[in-house]
């Protein structure tokens, strides 16, 4: 599905990082492997630190901290929130939804929109698209998306595949209406028939929590996890990406009459190094033009890689003046989704401690 | 330059692979052994192996293996 928007930008961004930080050496001796064989992975995939919540910690936790933070700086106010996008994977709640646990807990003006969105890796730019369009209403304002994922909780510490680049974190980005013309092009895709390739089996109602689903098995390579914890088809992921992604960019960068050398930055969901640098090597475009560092610094926080990549590698060139941005999303659903878009420049951009 | 084999051997010094013709079935390789592996055939071969051909089935055995390697060799 394509999308086309004007008048739309995003005019701020707050990265909120726990400030329990991990390291994958540590961490070895918790995986049923060689160390040498964990050194290696280590180089190839990028892991070394991840920040992980200390404690049950939970989303709105995360993002209420983040919200406090800017009513205190004035960079936000409380009145201007006309409505709030939450999206996350790891709710406080079944019920009720996080946004309405974060408008209770700041104190929000009782005419606002909220809402929860329960989408993952693609999740920036599916709240980005929700903003765009809840702009449209007249009476709306200003939009404050939030991203944020504790799935750390949710993840076996003997998992190979999955701990070492887990990381915690919640984003805010402020999104309001432009003078400026310029198109934003998107596009969104998904195929629900390929969701068992990034799930967590147990804990819905499909398949409640209970003693079974808590035991941890061997998954015939060594790592051992639970039903309810997160599971990932690292082979199937992987390949989805590779085969989805680049197809998807140059039919967006088509559209919008871009070409790769248009683009100042491809700002991708950040899943790990290898995964980056072999769609950069597919599309020629160079690593210089597409971070890849945040799994190794943070972790992948899901939802919130995209706004972190930004405030960690880019703040001030988006703060002076700002860039031409391709963003790309993809994973749980399975979903993916890109846009291309001028970033900047923002009145603030920041990455800070929990 | 290393060979295939002695590429697999640092990654899994506990395996003859030339004993085998089903790599991942027989548990001689998971999936991020391949990754260890692709990385180091294209540092090792000068070659760049797409995102799309890292596929099971191209790492099935040494044949295949070297098949893979070849395509991009020839390139």
């Amino acid at each position: 599905m394509n999308f086309t928007f004007s008048h739309r930008k995003i005019t701020g961004l707050l990265a909120i990082v726990p400030a329990n930080e991990r390291s994958f050496t540590d961490e070895m001796a918790n995986f049923n492997f060689p160390i040498a064989r964990s050194l290696k992975l280590k180089m190839v995939m990028g892991y070394d630190k991840h920040r992980i919540v200390d404690g049950p910690v939970c989303a709105s936790d995360l993002a209420c901290f983040g919200m406090e933070y800017l009513f205190d700086k004035g960079l936000l106010s409380r009145d201007d929130c006309d409505a709030l996008i939450v999206v996350t994977q790891s709710p406080d709640y079944f019920m009720p939804p996080t946004s309405s646990v974060i408008q209770g807990r700041l104190r929000l003006k009782q005419d606002i929109f909220c809402l929860d969105i329960n989408q993952g890796c693609a999740g920036f730019l599916v709240g980005l698209i929700e903003a765009f369009l809840l702009l449209h209403e007249p009476s709306i304002q200003k939009v404050v998306l939030i991203n944020v994922d504790v799935l750390s909780r949710k993840t076996s510490s003997k998992d190979r595949n999955s701990y070492p680049l887990i990381g915690d974190a919640a984003s805010i980005t402020i999104v309001e209406r432009s003078d400026n013309s310029r198109p934003i092009h998107a596009n969104f895709k998904m195929d629900g028939s390929r969701r068992d390739a990034l799930t967590i089996p147990a804990g819905g109602f499909r398949l409640p929590s209970s003693p079974e689903t808590a035991v941890l098995e061997d998954d015939g390579e060594n790592n051992l996890r639970a039903k309810d914890h997160l599971r990932m088809d690292g082979s199937g992921v992987f390949n989805f990406v590779q085969v989805e992604v680049p197809p998807m960019v140059r039919d967006l960068l088509q559209r919008a009459q871009a070409t790769f050398e248009d683009v100042d930055y491809f700002l991708f969901h950040q899943p790990n190094r290898f995964m980056l640098q072999k769609l950069a090597d597919a599309m020629g475009v160079p690593y210089a033009k597409m971070p890849s560092n945040i799994v190794e610094n943070y972790g992948n926080s899901s939802g919130v890689t995209i706004p972190m990549a930004i405030a960690h590698n880019l703040r001030q060139v988006v703060l002076d003046g700002g860039i031409n941005a391709c963003l790309a999303g993809f994973g749980v659903g399975l979903t993916w989704a890109s846009m291309l878009m001028r970033l900047g420049p923002l009145s603030f951009c920041e990455l800070i401690d929990f | 330059m290393k060979t295939i084999e002695e590429l697999l051997r640092e990654i899994r010094p506990e395996f003859d692979f030339t004993a085998s013709n089903d790599l991942i079935g027989d548990g001689m390789l998971d999936s991020y052994d391949v990754v260890t592996l692709v990385s180091e055939l294209d540092r090792n071969f000068g070659i760049c192996i797409a995102g799309v051909d890292i596929l099971p089935e191209h790492f099935q055995n040494l044949a295949s293996i070297q098949t893979l390697v070849r395509k991009y060799t020839a390139l």
